[in-house]
């Protein structure tokens, strides 16, 4: 089994900082091995630029195994490259020809300002989470976890949600930087299962009051979203929260939920 | 120094229940005067800041990611015990229990691995009421499947993704109490030091990681969450940024290390594939519940997998262990294929493989059901290796996956500092010298929901001194202190980058004090290692500037702690003159090749104390009892 190698052309974009206006920078990538993964072929790249005496290219990365969601990157202007439900530390370099130019850009959408070259602040998430995200509930008291059956068709489309890594490549991919697939994973995954069943309706309306806060666009039905999400999270879910968000809207709540239960 | 482990007297299924009884109590209208520093939002870390904010307490907590959702729990594929005995297949807190001794080698404490056993089904409940999506059966009750080193299906699991889901149920919680503004959280923030103040953790120094100010935070207690060390090794199946330095921090402060050598290679990984990898990706432990691991009978056998026949083939966990079969334990299977590989029958570039066989399991059960129970999992394998499991056979080969070892503490996962509390991967307690299949998360988030957030109020309650200023020479020293070495590390300037020098550091820990270790190899390791060190601080590149996101800089930080940390591993392991669980050492071993424990000798857990830059840290023994089991030979046959 010979292992083939690569020779490749890459247009990097290189930004010192948030206020830095950024440009791109062109690198020789020769010899990468096939098997190497999108991010080896950028640590061999670093590596040679840090024996010149040069800065590597920054970029965020963790687990490398597609699923901590770190990764963020625009390869030929697909986030996380070309090849479907993958994210950059699992696209391999047995997926590029020998000789090509690869465009590496950041996300780029308003609410992920860039920091450094490629690494972007995702913060912006974490905010539209940090509303309505979650049950509430405390720890201690839980009832018995089999006390209450969930049909498995439910349980299986709830998981199917919540396989969302947040990796922001939904927002990247849009034109209007919409981060409504993100929202629905999680608004699906609770409404679809009775743990989520109390606030329903309030949360979705304060999930989406936050998206809009944050400054992501809305959503016109492309779907490019799901075609560059590393974990092919369905658009579906998109109209079930559309659905949640009209219910929720046009109904009047009794009273408003209570929001924390601690001291 | 003396160690006191703090285990309540009384009967085993009474300790904890007494201990909570016993222990003092901060009422609701005082917690919010005290305040904690939780260093790591991975499953324990995370668990314990949403659940010490909703007592009441003020808590701040750190992770160097961009967002506390990517700690590395996440990447946790298989699942999470519990003794719920839902499948009504004779499981129970005692056999929990009894399992994770066993299964740990007779290494670990009984008192905190029965208490961990008891919580194990309170962690199931609290996870569902959160909305982790489990498996469920088609009657809507939950599914469990079966792990190694256990004889009852107990583990509950999201797919081939529960750490994921399990970390993003705590990552709730705790966005929840971020919202409510009861946590302050930083984000891209690495610890870089823990502060004393008159002998009690008080405070931390931080690095942003965006801007490079370094800066002190103090409270009334502190607690690391921040994982193992198995990146020392520098291919392991941790994510790249896992690293050492909180807790060789706090080691260097004087916080005691507990079994430094006990390191689990996990039998199924992807091999290998060239010098420029830089991580091992898990192919998860469940895949053993209908994968047949074997290798071909025949040395340099030439034939692909499936013109092999079955009598040609040697299905060597089968044949060895019969009872346990492909679902023997961890440190049991790695070693097998080790062995197998070193007789010259392994598969694949260089020898280093074993195949994972499903041909009987989709004959069996069709590729729909296989597919629906590991189908992410074989998209990986077949994304990384470019072929197709469900074809041919996967071919896997052991890799680092966890560590045992951590900072030693008492049963209220406090170290030996006051104050200092250590929970999750990075404490020692619970596994002994090998840790079973879907036990980490279970530890995690009882360390973090459970144990500390009661156990802690006993330190306050006990210790009610004002929360130091960050004003405190202590903390000005610390800051001095880690601003100078960042100086240096960028003022060295030399030849070779700091993976270079991670590279070939985890190569001598890899032969030295990796799956098999022996006298020699280990003196040769120590030996190197300082000399490495020292070539590191002399020769070390390391571009960019402090006042700035610089990730060569991150990286030159945790590495050269490594450079220091793997020697302490490597005494450790010289030191403990037996085989046990992950620590394989070869002079002592039984006939048929299995780990020969000396229980007369070794029975003790090795708490090692820091003496000073290149001076031999100092064992104290922290003996062992086992009131309730009985020390065997562990036989999986």
């Amino acid at each position: 089994m010979s292992v083939k190698e690569l020779n490749l052309k890459l247009k990097v974009w290189r930004q010192k900082n948030p206020k830095d206006s950024g440009h791109f920078e062109e690198y020789d990538a020769k010899g990468i091995s096939e098997h190497s993964s999108f991010l080896e072929m950028l640590d061999i790249v670093n590596d040679r630029l840090e024996r010149d005496e040069k800065e590597p290219i920054a970029f965020d990365h963790d687990c490398r195994e597609g699923i901590c969601g770190s990764c963020s990157m625009v390869i030929n202007g697909y986030a996380h490259g070309h090849m479907k439900g993958t994210t950059t530390c699992q696209l391999h370099m047995y997926n590029f020809k020998d000789g090509e130019t690869v465009t590496v850009e950041p996300w780029r959408a308003k609410p992920f300002p860039v920091l450094k070259d490629l690494v972007v602040d995702r913060g912006a998430f974490d905010r539209i989470i940090q509303t309505g995200g979650f049950v509430n509930i405390n720890t201690g008291g839980a009832p018995d976890a089999n006390a209450l059956p969930i049909p498995k068709k439910d349980a299986d489309l709830a998981m199917d949600a919540a396989a969302c890594i947040g990796c922001g490549a939904c927002v990247a991919s849009c034109k209007n930087a919409s981060a409504m697939l993100f929202v629905s994973a999680k608004v699906s995954q609770l409404s679809l299962l009775p743990q989520g069943q109390v606030e329903r309706k309030d949360r979705v309306k304060k999930m989406l009051a936050a998206m809009d806060h944050e400054g992501f666009g809305n959503c016109t039905n492309q779907y490019e979203c799901e075609a560059g999400c590393p974990k092919n999270i369905s658009v579906q879910f998109i109209a079930r929260m559309n659905k949640e968000y009209y219910t929720a809207a046009s109904t009047q709540e009794a009273h408003a939920p209570i929001a924390e239960g601690s001291f | 120094m003396a160690l006191n482990s703090k285990i309540p007297s009384g009967p085993i299924e009474k300790k904890w229940d007494k201990h909570r009884f016993e222990m003092k109590l901060v009422n609701p209208a005082n917690k919010r005067k005290y305040s904690v520093i939780i260093v790591g939002t991975g499953l324990a870390g995370a668990s314990a800041a949403a659940t010490m904010a909703e007592l009441g307490y003020k808590v701040k907590s750190f992770c160097f990611q961009d967002t506390p959702r990517r700690a590395h729990s996440i990447a946790a594929q298989g699942g999470i015990n519990a003794a719920k005995n839902y499948q009504n297949d004779g499981d129970s807190v005692y056999r929990l229990f009894y399992d994770t001794v066993k299964g740990g080698d007779f290494r670990a404490r009984e008192a905190n691995v029965y208490r961990l056993a008891q919580i194990s089904t309170s962690i199931i409940d609290q996870c569902v009421a959160q909305g982790v999506p489990f498996a469920r059966e088609y009657g809507g009750h939950l599914a469990n499947r079966s792990f190694g080193g256990a004889q009852v299906s107990r583990t509950f699991y999201a797919k081939g993704q529960t750490g994921q889901q399990l970390l993003l149920g705590a990552y709730s919680a705790l966005s929840r109490q971020i919202g409510l503004g009861k946590v302050e959280m930083y984000s891209r923030t690495e610890m870089v030091d823990v502060v004393l103040v008159d002998g009690h953790a008080k405070g931390i120094i931080t690095r942003d990681l965006v801007t490079g100010k370094i800066e002190a935070h103090s409270a009334d207690a502190v607690v690391l969450a921040t994982g193992g060390y198995g990146n020392v090794f520098f291919l392991s199946t941790n994510a790249m940024g896992c690293n050492v330095t909180s807790t060789y921090r706090a080691y260097k402060k004087g916080a005691l290390f507990g079994n430094p050598c006990y390191t689990q290679i996990h039998p199924t990984c992807i091999p290998v594939a060239g010098e420029y990898q830089s991580k091992l990706t898990l192919m998860s432990e469940s895949l053993r519940n209908d994968g047949r691991i074997w290798v071909p009978k025949n040395k340099n056998e030439k034939r692909p997998a499936h013109e092999i026949p079955e009598s040609d083939r040697d299905y060597y966990l089968e044949r060895k262990y019969p009872s346990y079969g492909n679902l023997a334990p961890r440190d049991i299977s790695s070693r097998s294929a080790k062995e197998a590989c070193d007789d010259g029958r392994g598969v694949g570039p260089g020898g280093l493989g074993v195949y994972l066989d499903f041909s009987d399991s989709i004959k069996r059960l069709g590729e729909d059901t296989i597919a629906d129970r590991y189908g992410n999992l074989f998209d990986m394998y077949a994304r990384i290796t470019n072929e197709n499991p469900y074809k041919a056979p996967m071919r896997i080969y052991p890799a680092v996956h966890y560590t045992m070892g951590g900072l030693w503490v008492d049963y209220n996962l406090m170290s030996n500092i006051p104050g200092l509390h250590v929970i999750g991967e990075a404490n020692f307690s619970d596994h002994g010298a090998n840790r079973l299949g879907a036990s980490a998360l279970m530890q995690g988030l009882a360390d973090g929901y459970f144990v500390l957030p009661y156990t802690i109020g006993d330190y306050y309650a006990n210790n009610k001194t004002p929360t130091p200023s960050t004003d405190h020479p202590e903390f000005k020293k610390a800051i001095e202190e880690v601003t100078n070495r960042t100086k240096k590390l960028l003022s060295i300037n030399g030849k070779r980058t700091v993976d270079d020098f991670h590279k070939e550091l985890g190569h001598i820990m890899w032969d030295n004090c990796g799956m098999a270790r022996n006298k020699e190899g280990l003196q040769k390791a120590i030996k190197r290692i300082p000399e490495l060190r020292e070539e590191f601080w002399k020769d070390v590149k390391v571009t960019g500037g402090a006042d700035q996101l610089n990730p060569s800089l991150e990286k030159a930080g945790r590495v050269a702690d490594f450079l220091e940390f793997g020697e302490l591993m490597c005494i450790d392991a010289l030191n403990r003159e037996e085989s046990c669980g992950g620590h394989f050492r070869t002079e002592y071993q039984t006939e048929e090749g299995e780990a020969k424990r000396n229980d007369d000798k070794y029975c003790y857990v090795s708490a090692w104390e820091y003496k000073g830059d290149n001076q031999k840290p100092v064992e104290t023994k922290e003996d062992l009892q086992f009131e309730n089991v009985k020390l065997t030979q562990r036989s999986y046959k």
